[in-house]
Protein backbone atom coordinates (compact mmCIF):
# COMPACT_ATOMS: atom_id res chain seq x y z
CA UNK A 1 0.00 0.00 0.00
CA UNK A 2 1.31 3.51 -1.13
CA UNK A 3 1.54 5.85 1.97
CA UNK A 4 0.49 9.38 0.98
CA UNK A 5 0.91 11.05 4.32
CA UNK A 6 2.32 14.44 3.21
CA UNK A 7 5.53 15.17 4.90
CA UNK A 8 5.09 18.83 5.85
CA UNK A 9 2.04 19.30 8.52
CA UNK A 10 0.15 22.20 9.44
CA UNK A 11 -0.22 23.16 12.82
CA UNK A 12 -3.62 23.02 12.86
CA UNK A 13 -4.05 19.26 11.24
CA UNK A 14 -7.03 17.64 12.29
CA UNK A 15 -5.64 14.53 14.31
CA UNK A 16 -8.47 12.58 15.30
CA UNK A 17 -11.17 12.57 11.91
CA UNK A 18 -14.80 10.93 12.56
CA UNK A 19 -16.86 10.37 9.63
CA UNK A 20 -20.57 9.82 10.10
CA UNK A 21 -20.28 7.04 12.65
CA UNK A 22 -23.03 4.98 13.65
CA UNK A 23 -22.77 2.77 16.66
CA UNK A 24 -26.07 0.49 17.44
CA UNK A 25 -25.56 -2.08 20.34
CA UNK A 26 -28.49 -4.30 21.19
CA UNK A 27 -30.96 -3.33 18.18
CA UNK A 28 -30.21 0.10 20.03
CA UNK A 29 -28.77 2.68 18.08
CA UNK A 30 -26.49 4.94 20.07
CA UNK A 31 -25.45 7.45 17.83
CA UNK A 32 -26.25 7.79 14.46
CA UNK A 33 -24.23 9.36 11.48
CA UNK A 34 -21.65 11.52 14.44
CA UNK A 35 -18.80 13.31 13.08
CA UNK A 36 -16.49 15.58 14.79
CA UNK A 37 -12.82 16.51 14.46
CA UNK A 38 -10.31 16.81 16.84
CA UNK A 39 -7.12 18.82 16.25
CA UNK A 40 -4.05 18.89 18.18
CA UNK A 41 -3.53 20.78 21.52
CA UNK A 42 -7.04 20.41 22.06
CA UNK A 43 -9.40 18.48 24.62
CA UNK A 44 -12.97 17.46 24.02
CA UNK A 45 -15.06 16.30 26.83
CA UNK A 46 -18.22 13.87 26.10
CA UNK A 47 -20.92 14.39 28.22
CA UNK A 48 -24.30 12.35 28.06
CA UNK A 49 -26.34 9.99 31.00
CA UNK A 50 -25.48 6.90 31.66
CA UNK A 51 -25.92 4.67 28.79
CA UNK A 52 -25.59 7.04 26.25
CA UNK A 53 -23.11 5.59 24.78
CA UNK A 54 -19.93 7.60 25.80
CA UNK A 55 -17.62 4.46 26.42
CA UNK A 56 -18.89 2.80 23.40
CA UNK A 57 -17.84 5.69 21.53
CA UNK A 58 -13.97 5.88 23.07
CA UNK A 59 -13.88 2.61 22.34
CA UNK A 60 -14.71 2.80 18.92
CA UNK A 61 -12.00 5.41 18.37
CA UNK A 62 -9.54 3.45 20.34
CA UNK A 63 -10.25 0.77 17.55
CA UNK A 64 -11.17 -1.77 20.15
CA UNK A 65 -14.97 -1.59 18.50
CA UNK A 66 -15.96 -1.35 15.09
CA UNK A 67 -18.65 1.08 13.99
CA UNK A 68 -21.73 -0.16 12.00
CA UNK A 69 -20.93 2.57 9.98
CA UNK A 70 -18.72 5.27 9.19
CA UNK A 71 -14.63 5.11 9.54
CA UNK A 72 -11.71 6.76 12.17
CA UNK A 73 -9.17 8.53 10.70
CA UNK A 74 -6.09 9.42 12.65
CA UNK A 75 -3.67 11.64 10.77
CA UNK A 76 -5.86 11.52 7.58
CA UNK A 77 -5.03 7.27 7.41
CA UNK A 78 -7.97 4.91 8.43
CA UNK A 79 -6.86 3.55 12.40
CA UNK A 80 -8.24 0.08 11.33
CA UNK A 81 -5.61 -0.09 7.82
CA UNK A 82 -2.71 1.56 10.15
CA UNK A 83 -3.34 0.12 13.30
CA UNK A 84 -0.14 -0.23 14.96
CA UNK A 85 0.91 3.08 13.97
CA UNK A 86 -2.36 4.58 15.65
CA UNK A 87 -1.74 2.49 19.00
CA UNK A 88 2.06 4.19 19.20
CA UNK A 89 0.11 7.66 19.47
CA UNK A 90 -2.57 6.26 21.40
CA UNK A 91 -3.02 6.01 25.33
CA UNK A 92 -5.84 4.19 26.66
CA UNK A 93 -7.26 4.08 30.09
CA UNK A 94 -10.84 2.33 30.06
CA UNK A 95 -12.66 1.83 32.97
CA UNK A 96 -10.90 -1.66 33.31
CA UNK A 97 -7.20 0.36 33.78
CA UNK A 98 -5.00 -2.69 33.18
CA UNK A 99 -3.22 -2.83 36.34
CA UNK A 100 -3.02 -6.25 37.72
CA UNK A 101 -3.79 -6.65 41.35
CA UNK A 102 -1.36 -9.30 42.02
CA UNK A 103 1.96 -7.42 40.94
CA UNK A 104 2.39 -4.28 42.69
CA UNK A 105 2.55 -0.64 41.90
CA UNK A 106 6.19 -0.86 40.39
CA UNK A 107 5.86 -4.05 38.23
CA UNK A 108 2.56 -2.50 37.02
CA UNK A 109 3.95 0.23 35.71
CA UNK A 110 7.21 -1.30 33.93
CA UNK A 111 5.13 -4.05 32.74
CA UNK A 112 3.29 -1.56 30.75
CA UNK A 113 5.86 0.80 29.57
CA UNK A 114 8.02 -2.68 28.08
CA UNK A 115 4.47 -4.03 26.67
CA UNK A 116 4.44 -0.07 25.15
CA UNK A 117 8.46 -0.15 23.97
CA UNK A 118 9.32 2.23 26.70
CA UNK A 119 12.62 1.21 28.21
CA UNK A 120 13.49 3.86 30.54
CA UNK A 121 12.38 2.53 34.41
CA UNK A 122 14.40 5.34 36.22
CA UNK A 123 11.67 7.66 36.93
CA UNK A 124 9.22 5.45 38.08
CA UNK A 125 9.51 5.40 41.68
CA UNK A 126 9.99 9.21 41.57
CA UNK A 127 6.80 9.10 39.54
CA UNK A 128 4.81 7.14 41.66
CA UNK A 129 5.79 9.06 44.63
CA UNK A 130 4.31 12.00 43.26
CA UNK A 131 1.54 10.45 42.91
CA UNK A 132 1.01 9.90 46.56
CA UNK A 133 2.30 6.48 46.29
CA UNK A 134 4.90 6.62 48.71
CA UNK A 135 6.03 3.44 50.64
CA UNK A 136 3.32 1.92 48.16
CA UNK A 137 5.72 1.06 45.45
CA UNK A 138 6.50 -2.70 46.38
CA UNK A 139 3.27 -3.89 47.80
CA UNK A 140 0.24 -5.94 46.03
CA UNK A 141 -2.02 -3.43 44.25
CA UNK A 142 -5.14 -5.46 45.54
CA UNK A 143 -3.99 -4.27 49.20
CA UNK A 144 -4.71 -0.38 47.79
CA UNK A 145 -7.50 1.73 48.21
CA UNK A 146 -9.83 2.48 44.32
CA UNK A 147 -7.83 5.84 44.45
CA UNK A 148 -4.79 4.65 45.15
CA UNK A 149 -5.00 1.96 42.55
CA UNK A 150 -6.27 4.30 39.81
CA UNK A 151 -3.35 6.39 40.27
CA UNK A 152 -1.26 3.38 39.70
CA UNK A 153 -2.83 3.27 36.23
CA UNK A 154 -2.68 7.16 35.82
CA UNK A 155 0.78 7.53 36.19
CA UNK A 156 1.09 6.40 32.22
CA UNK A 157 0.03 10.15 31.40
CA UNK A 158 3.32 11.16 32.97
CA UNK A 159 5.55 8.42 31.22
CA UNK A 160 4.29 8.26 27.59
CA UNK A 161 5.21 9.89 24.11
CA UNK A 162 1.71 9.27 22.76
CA UNK A 163 -0.09 12.20 21.01
CA UNK A 164 -3.53 11.17 21.38
CA UNK A 165 -5.09 10.41 25.30
CA UNK A 166 -8.53 9.09 25.58
CA UNK A 167 -9.53 8.59 28.71
CA UNK A 168 -12.48 6.53 30.22
CA UNK A 169 -13.75 8.55 33.63
CA UNK A 170 -9.97 9.23 34.49
CA UNK A 171 -11.58 10.86 37.75
CA UNK A 172 -12.84 8.15 39.23
CA UNK A 173 -11.97 7.46 42.71
CA UNK A 174 -9.82 10.20 42.84
CA UNK A 175 -9.83 12.97 45.67
CA UNK A 176 -9.54 16.52 44.83
CA UNK A 177 -5.91 16.61 44.65
CA UNK A 178 -5.70 13.58 42.43
CA UNK A 179 -8.17 15.25 39.79
CA UNK A 180 -6.18 18.99 40.53
CA UNK A 181 -3.07 17.15 39.45
CA UNK A 182 -4.32 15.17 36.20
CA UNK A 183 -6.29 18.68 34.80
CA UNK A 184 -2.42 20.04 35.05
CA UNK A 185 -0.85 17.30 33.66
CA UNK A 186 -3.56 17.68 31.32
CA UNK A 187 -2.57 21.14 30.46
CA UNK A 188 0.72 20.36 29.98
CA UNK A 189 -0.25 17.81 27.42
CA UNK A 190 -2.08 20.47 25.52
CA UNK A 191 0.90 22.85 25.47
CA UNK A 192 3.19 19.87 23.97
CA UNK A 193 0.69 19.82 20.97
CA UNK A 194 -1.70 16.31 22.40
CA UNK A 195 -5.10 16.02 22.12
CA UNK A 196 -7.27 14.40 24.83
CA UNK A 197 -10.93 13.26 24.53
CA UNK A 198 -11.85 12.37 27.86
CA UNK A 199 -15.51 11.27 29.48
CA UNK A 200 -16.65 12.27 32.82
CA UNK A 201 -19.55 13.04 34.92
CA UNK A 202 -17.60 16.05 37.02
CA UNK A 203 -17.30 19.25 35.08
CA UNK A 204 -13.58 19.87 35.06
CA UNK A 205 -12.41 22.45 37.72
CA UNK A 206 -9.90 23.91 35.88
CA UNK A 207 -10.17 26.04 32.66
CA UNK A 208 -9.19 24.44 29.76
CA UNK A 209 -9.24 27.36 26.61
CA UNK A 210 -8.85 24.66 23.97
CA UNK A 211 -12.03 22.60 25.69
CA UNK A 212 -14.70 21.17 23.13
CA UNK A 213 -17.69 19.43 24.76
CA UNK A 214 -19.69 16.65 22.72
CA UNK A 215 -22.78 15.76 24.11
CA UNK A 216 -24.77 12.40 23.35
CA UNK A 217 -27.94 11.88 24.59
CA UNK A 218 -29.60 8.99 25.78
CA UNK A 219 -31.59 7.74 22.81
CA UNK A 220 -34.67 5.05 22.79
CA UNK B 1 9.60 9.28 26.97
CA UNK B 2 11.93 7.37 24.13
CA UNK B 3 10.51 4.54 22.12
CA UNK B 4 12.34 1.26 21.57
CA UNK B 5 10.84 -1.17 20.08
CA UNK B 6 12.14 -4.33 20.61
CA UNK B 7 10.11 -7.63 19.71
CA UNK B 8 12.32 -9.63 22.46
CA UNK B 9 11.67 -6.92 25.28
CA UNK B 10 8.18 -7.21 24.35
CA UNK B 11 8.16 -11.32 24.74
CA UNK B 12 10.04 -10.90 27.80
CA UNK B 13 7.75 -8.43 29.66
CA UNK B 14 4.90 -10.80 28.40
CA UNK B 15 6.52 -14.01 29.55
CA UNK B 16 7.98 -12.51 32.87
CA UNK B 17 4.74 -11.33 33.61
CA UNK B 18 2.63 -14.29 33.45
CA UNK B 19 5.48 -16.76 35.34
CA UNK B 20 5.48 -14.56 37.89
CA UNK B 21 1.62 -14.53 38.32
CA UNK B 22 1.98 -18.28 38.49
CA UNK B 23 4.39 -18.47 40.92
CA UNK B 24 2.34 -15.76 43.13
CA UNK B 25 -0.51 -18.10 42.97
CA UNK B 26 1.32 -20.97 43.42
CA UNK B 27 -2.10 -23.46 43.09
CA UNK B 28 -2.13 -22.70 39.39
CA UNK B 29 1.18 -24.44 38.88
CA UNK B 30 0.36 -27.26 41.40
CA UNK B 31 -3.20 -27.81 39.82
CA UNK B 32 -3.01 -29.43 36.42
CA UNK B 33 0.40 -31.48 37.62
CA UNK B 34 -1.38 -32.67 40.62
CA UNK B 35 -4.06 -33.61 38.47
CA UNK B 36 -2.10 -35.15 36.22
CA UNK B 37 -0.53 -36.84 38.91
CA UNK B 38 -3.92 -37.84 41.09
CA UNK B 39 -5.11 -39.05 37.65
CA UNK B 40 -2.21 -41.46 36.63
CA UNK B 41 -2.18 -42.90 40.36
CA UNK B 42 -5.79 -43.58 40.31
CA UNK B 43 -5.87 -46.16 37.12
CA UNK B 44 -3.89 -48.85 38.76
CA UNK B 45 -6.07 -49.13 41.82
CA UNK B 46 -9.23 -48.70 39.75
CA UNK B 47 -8.43 -51.52 36.79
CA UNK B 48 -6.08 -54.12 39.02
CA UNK B 49 -2.40 -53.61 39.31
CA UNK B 50 -1.51 -56.25 36.69
CA UNK B 51 1.83 -54.63 35.05
CA UNK B 52 1.07 -55.93 31.51
CA UNK B 53 -2.32 -54.42 31.67
CA UNK B 54 -0.73 -51.21 32.54
CA UNK B 55 1.95 -51.06 30.51
CA UNK B 56 -0.75 -51.62 27.19
CA UNK B 57 -2.70 -48.32 28.76
CA UNK B 58 -0.40 -46.26 29.85
CA UNK B 59 0.17 -44.17 26.41
CA UNK B 60 -3.33 -43.35 26.26
CA UNK B 61 -3.66 -42.95 30.04
CA UNK B 62 -0.79 -40.94 29.78
CA UNK B 63 -1.68 -38.65 26.66
CA UNK B 64 -5.59 -38.09 28.18
CA UNK B 65 -4.19 -36.91 31.20
CA UNK B 66 -2.26 -34.51 29.69
CA UNK B 67 -4.64 -33.47 27.47
CA UNK B 68 -7.11 -32.95 30.38
CA UNK B 69 -4.47 -31.14 32.96
CA UNK B 70 -3.50 -28.46 29.65
CA UNK B 71 -7.04 -27.63 29.80
CA UNK B 72 -7.49 -26.74 33.28
CA UNK B 73 -4.91 -23.79 32.94
CA UNK B 74 -6.57 -23.20 30.01
CA UNK B 75 -9.74 -20.92 30.99
CA UNK B 76 -7.24 -18.54 33.23
CA UNK B 77 -4.92 -18.10 30.27
CA UNK B 78 -6.77 -14.13 29.37
CA UNK B 79 -9.62 -14.25 31.86
CA UNK B 80 -7.72 -11.97 34.07
CA UNK B 81 -6.04 -9.97 31.37
CA UNK B 82 -10.07 -9.74 30.13
CA UNK B 83 -11.30 -8.08 33.40
CA UNK B 84 -8.94 -5.85 34.74
CA UNK B 85 -8.34 -4.21 31.18
CA UNK B 86 -4.45 -5.47 30.65
CA UNK B 87 -5.63 -7.27 27.37
CA UNK B 88 -6.92 -3.67 25.67
CA UNK B 89 -3.60 -2.36 26.89
CA UNK B 90 -1.77 -5.39 24.73
CA UNK B 91 -4.27 -4.52 21.52
CA UNK B 92 -3.39 -1.08 22.20
CA UNK B 93 0.64 -1.22 22.02
CA UNK B 94 2.44 -0.87 18.87
CA UNK B 95 3.75 -4.40 19.06
CA UNK B 96 1.61 -6.89 17.05
CA UNK B 97 -1.18 -8.50 19.62
CA UNK B 98 -0.20 -12.09 18.27
CA UNK B 99 3.66 -11.34 19.87
CA UNK B 100 2.08 -11.09 23.10
CA UNK B 101 0.05 -13.75 22.60
CA UNK B 102 3.07 -15.76 21.67
CA UNK B 103 4.53 -14.98 24.82
CA UNK B 104 1.23 -15.68 27.23
CA UNK B 105 1.04 -19.39 25.24
CA UNK B 106 4.82 -19.70 25.99
CA UNK B 107 4.50 -18.94 29.34
CA UNK B 108 1.26 -21.25 29.92
CA UNK B 109 3.31 -24.25 28.84
CA UNK B 110 6.01 -23.53 31.14
CA UNK B 111 3.77 -23.50 33.69
CA UNK B 112 1.42 -26.72 32.69
CA UNK B 113 2.97 -27.95 29.96
CA UNK B 114 6.78 -28.69 30.83
CA UNK B 115 6.28 -29.95 34.33
CA UNK B 116 4.27 -32.78 32.52
CA UNK B 117 7.51 -33.61 30.68
CA UNK B 118 9.62 -33.18 33.43
CA UNK B 119 7.92 -35.77 35.40
CA UNK B 120 7.59 -37.94 32.45
CA UNK B 121 9.76 -40.69 33.74
CA UNK B 122 8.44 -40.81 36.76
CA UNK B 123 4.71 -41.02 35.29
CA UNK B 124 5.79 -43.86 33.13
CA UNK B 125 7.34 -45.96 36.01
CA UNK B 126 4.13 -45.37 37.40
CA UNK B 127 2.32 -47.28 34.49
CA UNK B 128 4.82 -49.95 34.22
CA UNK B 129 5.85 -48.55 30.93
CA UNK B 130 8.60 -50.25 28.75
CA UNK B 131 11.98 -48.37 28.97
CA UNK B 132 12.41 -48.19 25.38
CA UNK B 133 9.12 -46.08 25.07
CA UNK B 134 10.40 -44.01 27.69
CA UNK B 135 12.14 -41.80 24.94
CA UNK B 136 8.82 -41.38 22.69
CA UNK B 137 7.19 -40.74 25.84
CA UNK B 138 8.94 -37.91 26.87
CA UNK B 139 9.46 -36.42 23.06
CA UNK B 140 5.42 -36.79 22.30
CA UNK B 141 5.01 -34.84 25.34
CA UNK B 142 7.55 -32.00 24.57
CA UNK B 143 6.68 -31.76 21.15
CA UNK B 144 2.71 -32.68 21.93
CA UNK B 145 2.30 -30.80 25.19
CA UNK B 146 2.96 -26.48 22.98
CA UNK B 147 0.62 -28.12 20.68
CA UNK B 148 -1.95 -28.02 23.59
CA UNK B 149 -0.94 -24.87 24.73
CA UNK B 150 -1.39 -23.14 21.30
CA UNK B 151 -4.48 -25.27 20.02
CA UNK B 152 -6.31 -24.50 23.36
CA UNK B 153 -5.78 -20.92 23.74
CA UNK B 154 -7.83 -20.37 20.50
CA UNK B 155 -10.58 -21.57 22.31
CA UNK B 156 -9.80 -19.67 25.46
CA UNK B 157 -9.25 -16.36 23.27
CA UNK B 158 -12.58 -17.08 21.31
CA UNK B 159 -14.70 -17.87 25.14
CA UNK B 160 -13.24 -15.46 27.24
CA UNK B 161 -15.83 -12.56 27.14
CA UNK B 162 -18.45 -14.82 27.54
CA UNK B 163 -19.48 -15.74 31.27
CA UNK B 164 -19.26 -19.78 31.58
CA UNK B 165 -17.36 -20.30 28.53
CA UNK B 166 -15.54 -23.28 29.82
CA UNK B 167 -17.80 -26.10 28.88
CA UNK B 168 -17.67 -23.99 25.18
CA UNK B 169 -14.01 -24.09 25.28
CA UNK B 170 -13.87 -27.89 25.81
CA UNK B 171 -16.61 -28.60 23.31
CA UNK B 172 -14.61 -26.20 20.74
CA UNK B 173 -11.15 -27.20 21.52
CA UNK B 174 -11.23 -30.91 22.23
CA UNK B 175 -12.20 -32.37 18.82
CA UNK B 176 -8.65 -30.41 17.71
CA UNK B 177 -6.47 -32.22 20.28
CA UNK B 178 -7.55 -35.73 18.61
CA UNK B 179 -5.13 -35.93 16.17
CA UNK B 180 -2.74 -35.39 18.78
CA UNK B 181 -3.70 -37.63 20.60
CA UNK B 182 -3.66 -40.32 17.91
CA UNK B 183 -0.30 -39.69 16.45
CA UNK B 184 1.27 -38.70 20.41
CA UNK B 185 0.25 -42.26 21.86
CA UNK B 186 0.56 -44.37 18.56
CA UNK B 187 4.51 -42.75 18.90
CA UNK B 188 4.49 -44.78 22.38
CA UNK B 189 3.25 -47.59 21.36
CA UNK B 190 5.26 -47.86 18.24
CA UNK B 191 7.85 -47.52 20.60
CA UNK B 192 7.21 -49.92 23.05
CA UNK B 193 7.19 -52.54 19.82
CA UNK B 194 10.97 -51.12 19.45
CA UNK B 195 9.76 -49.91 15.93
CA UNK B 196 10.56 -46.86 14.65
CA UNK B 197 8.64 -43.62 15.90
CA UNK B 198 10.08 -40.92 13.93
CA UNK B 199 7.24 -40.98 11.18
CA UNK B 200 4.78 -39.43 14.37
CA UNK B 201 7.14 -37.73 15.81
CA UNK B 202 7.58 -35.71 12.15
CA UNK B 203 3.80 -35.45 11.84
CA UNK B 204 3.48 -33.91 15.23
CA UNK B 205 6.09 -31.50 15.15
CA UNK B 206 4.87 -30.63 11.82
CA UNK B 207 1.57 -29.33 13.46
CA UNK B 208 3.18 -28.11 16.41
CA UNK B 209 5.34 -26.11 13.65
CA UNK B 210 1.95 -24.38 11.49
CA UNK B 211 0.38 -23.89 15.22
CA UNK B 212 3.53 -21.56 16.47
CA UNK B 213 2.85 -19.48 13.40
CA UNK B 214 -0.87 -19.71 12.44
CA UNK B 215 -2.23 -20.48 16.02
CA UNK B 216 -0.63 -16.75 17.43
CA UNK B 217 -2.76 -15.01 14.23
CA UNK B 218 -5.61 -17.04 14.81
CA UNK B 219 -5.88 -15.93 18.81
CA UNK B 220 -5.39 -12.37 17.94
CA UNK B 221 -8.23 -12.26 16.37
CA UNK B 222 -10.14 -14.07 18.47
CA UNK B 223 -9.02 -11.81 21.31
CA UNK B 224 -9.70 -8.95 19.16
CA UNK B 225 -13.17 -10.26 18.93
CA UNK B 226 -13.84 -11.06 22.20
CA UNK B 227 -12.77 -7.29 23.08
CA UNK B 228 -15.41 -4.99 20.57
Amino acid sequence: MVDYRPILRTENTNLLEVKSVTCVKQERCLFEALSFTLGSGKIMQIEGPNGAGKTSLLRILSGFAQPEEGEVLFEQRSINDYYDEFAAELLFIGHKTGVNTQLTAFENVCHWLRVHGYNDESQVYDLLGKLGLVGLEDVPVRTLSAGQQRRVALVRLWLNSAKLWILDEPFTALDKKGVAMLQSRFNEHLEQGGSILLTTHQDLTQHFEQLQTLVLEYRH
Amino acid sequence: MQVNHSYWQLFKAVYSKDVTLAFRQRAEIVNPILFFLIVITLFPLAIGPEPGLLARMAPGIIWVAALLSTMLGLDKLFRDDYHDGSLEQMIASPYPLSLCVLAKVFAHWTITGLPMVLMAPMFALLMNLESQALGATILTLLIGTPLLSFIGAIGAGLTVGLQKGGILMSLLVLPLYIPVLIFATSAIDTSSMSLAYGGQLAILGAMLAVACIAAPLAISSALRVSVS
